[in-house]
């Protein structure tokens, strides 16, 4: 027999016989369990093969990751901090927190912007749902696709010959171009050309969750605001924004997160040259360049810390919203 | 204060008409009282005269001012929502304080007007709480105090006692017109209960199908209902309605049913005229049915009491007449039970008689009806 078959058969039968099996197995050992004891027990046995899953999946790698950071290249010395020494004094990772920073700033001013504009403006239009859908649609494409699509709109030729890049070619008959765009690495231009491409995507994201918010406040809010003396201006100022706060405050900290996360765009279009570099892409290299795995283990140890705070402010935000409920 | 004017209002949404050429004069300091069945247009009226639903055609004024393309904002009226509307992000005196802020009133001006309104509503204790830290009655009163701490020329409510329970809407609907006695603003009230209306409002207006009814005083409404629509909205439990048949000449002209005869009352002699064999629909109240002798002229109403529901003082006598379903409030003394067999009467004085194609009250002129 086909030995994929019976795997196939393995994975299909021998996996919800496990679960089954398990689930009997816990209510036998609640069984020997005195009675009032059980309610107390039973969510925890039912927690916890995921919560193994978690350990050995995502709590272990993590401390091995931490481990390993603190190792030199080849795993086989502890070298102390000597990788977030350098992670911190080398020009070129150093030069990659920068964008990053710019990333995160940047990108979020223009999406949660962007986005509630967006979301404010499609409310007054009657094809709302047609217009939302195609602010969404670039979210849907990967990021790889909108990179190339991005590349072409960017493309640059030398002068005299024809350009290929949809903004060269209007650029350059007035004069202006052709530019290289991808390579003015002055003010950061290139890299804020690459944050433009992510907000791109983003935009839509934003648009949804803060739309669905706007449609969630009382149309007689607004309505007591007209009448109390307000302004569309103030209305706007005084009742939307403060009641959309705290969906603004999760959708920055969701884009916030992605901005840190950044690689597809920048690994597709500039791989990082330029001065384009971000930490994830400096990480992938450092790890499949270069391999030195320990050093790629001490940017993700970076990374993590660094989302660390925003997470716990998404989660806490989320529970006191749960609160109010 | 002002006066609000409606004259040739008309509002359509796309194809249907909401309100239909309604002309109506709400007098300066009077609490007006615009009452119907749900979809009848009576809060697209309140709501063109806040400014929040744009006027089809014919103009709205509020004193002397046309404001058909005035804001909201600079219409001088404060409204009253049926959800309160209470802005959730600010402190009940953040809630009384928005409005007057965005006038730009002096700072220690705001601080006392809030303090003196909140004392006025008992929310003296509450000006540093959230909307949701509230009780439903305490929210509503939130909601009253944001109109009234701006001191407008009219306010506006929009059904505000409907979420609130049966006990605090009894005791809210005397604290408004408590409030009105007091501030003498002239007062646009919007409600479906016919209740909260003959209570509170100094002149109601009836509206139906986007088109007025009738307007008046409680007791002009309840007396004299110019047709059948008034009369069955007004009053509670609703008005009888009977398929008559007119039948003899002159004293001796009577209506008829099965199980009903109705001598017909001197003062629609005249209206009915020689006609005879005309088919009418008479209307007598729940109230005016009484026990006991049939006296001369009177109607009379053979029933058979179906359900009787006991309400202390009353009750409320559920019968039929001829398979015809009537209602009759009387005297719990008189110990109705399920089953009886009841003869009912109506005095002439008390009776309604309706066009059975138009629902007109036949004897509308007021000259007609005795004394």
């Amino acid at each position: 027999m086909d030995p994929r078959l019976i795997t196939a058969v393995v994975v299909v039968v021998g996996i919800p016989a496990v679960l089954v099996g398990y689930i009997a197995a816990t209510e036998w050992v609640l069984q020997l369990l005195p009675q009032r004891a059980r309610p107390r027990i039973r969510p925890w046995l039912w927690l916890t093969p995921a919560l193994a899953f978690l350990f050995v999946f995502l709590v272990y790698p993590t401390i091995g990751t931490a481990i390993r950071s603190l190792q030199n290249a080849d795993g086989t010395k502890f070298i102390g901090l000597a990788n977030y020494a350098w992670f911190f004094s080398d020009s070129g990772t150093l030069s990659a927190l920068k964008n990053n920073v710019i990333w995160l700033v940047l990108m979020t001013i223009l999406c949660v912007g962007f986005g509630l504009l967006i979301a404010v403006l499609v409310d007054r239009v009657r094809y709302e749902a047609a217009a939302k859908a195609v602010i969404f649609l670039p979210l849907a494409i990967s990021a790889t696709a909108a990179s190339v699509i991005w590349l072409f709109m960017f493309a640059y030729q030398p002068p005299g010959t024809a350009q290929t890049g949809t903004l060269n070619a209007v650029l350059t008959p007035p004069g202006i171009g052709p530019l290289p765009f991808l390579t003015i690495s002055g003010f950061s231009f290139n890299t804020i050309l690459l944050v433009c491409v992510m907000s791109w995507m983003w935009t839509g994201f934003c648009m949804v969750i803060i739309s669905a918010a706007l449609k969630a406040i009382n149309p007689e809010l607004l309505e007591a605001a007209r009448v109390d003396g307000a302004t569309e201006w103030q209305v706007f100022r005084g009742i939307t924004l403060p009641l959309l706060a705290p969906t603004l405050a999760v959708v920055a900290t969701t884009i916030i997160i992605t901005a840190l996360k950044a690689f597809d765009i920048v690994y597709v279009m500039t791989n990082g040259n330029f001065d384009t570099q971000v930490i994830a892409n400096s990480m992938y290299q450092e790890m499949f360049l270069f391999s030195n795995f320990s050093r790629g283990s001490a940017i993700a140890i970076v990374l993590m810390v660094a989302v660390i705070p925003v997470m716990a402010f998404n989660i806490q935000r989320f529970q006191a919203q749960e609160a109010i409920r | 204060m002002a006066t609000v004017t409606f004259d040739h209002v008309t509002k359509r949404f796309a194809d249907v008409v909401a309100v239909d050429d309604l002309n109506l004069e709400i007098g300066d300091g009077e609490f007006m009282v615009l009452v119907g069945p749900s979809g009848c247009g009576k809060t697209t009226s309140l709501r063109m005269i806040a400014g929040l639903e744009e006027i089809s055609a014919g103009s709205v004024r509020i004193g002397d001012r046309v404001v058909n393309d005035v804001a909201p904002k600079d219409r001088d009226i404060a409204m009253v929502f049926q959800s309160y509307a209470l802005y959730p992000h600010m402190t009940v005196y953040d809630n009384l304080a928005f409005g007057l802020k965005l006038r730009k009133v002096a700072k220690q001006e705001i601080d006392k007007r809030v303090k003196d309104t909140a004392a006025m509503l008992d929310l003296g204790k509450l000006l540093q709480r959230k909307p949701k830290e509230l009780s439903g009655g305490q929210r509503q009163r939130v909601a009253l105090g944001r109109a009234i701490v701006r001191e407008p020329a009219v306010f506006l409510m929009d059904e505000p006692l409907s979420n609130l329970d049966a006990k605090l809407r009894v005791e809210t609907r005397a604290n408004i017109a408590r409030l009105h006695q007091r501030l003498k603003t002239t007062v646009v009230y919007v409600t479906h209960d016919q209740v909260e209306a003959m209570t509170m409002g100094s002149r109601i207006a009836v509206m139906n199908e986007g088109r007025l009814q009738q307007v008046g005083p409680p007791q002009e409404l309840y007396d004299h209902p110019v047709n059948r629509f008034v009369a069955g909205f007004i009053g509670s439990p609703a008005m009888n309605f009977v398929d008559v048949a007119l039948t003899g000449q002159g004293a001796d002209a009577k209506l008829s049913a099965e199980g009903i005869t109705i001598p017909l009352p001197g003062r629609f002699r005249q209206v009915v005229g020689p006609t005879t064999d005309r088919k009418l629909v008479a209307g007598f109240r729940p109230e005016h049915l009484e026990l006991g002798e049939t006296a001369d002229g009177a109607a009379r109403v053979d029933v058979k009491a179906d359900v009787v529901e006991y309400l202390g003082n009353e009750e409320m006598i559920h019968a039929s007449a001829g398979g015809r379903d009537i209602v009759a409030v009387v005297d719990s003394a008189a110990r109705v039970r399920p089953g009886d067999i009841l003869e009912l009467h109506v005095a002439p004085g008390k009776l309604h008689l309706f066009d059975p194609e138009t629902g007109a009250t036949l004897v509308a002129e007021r000259e007609l009806l005795p004394a």
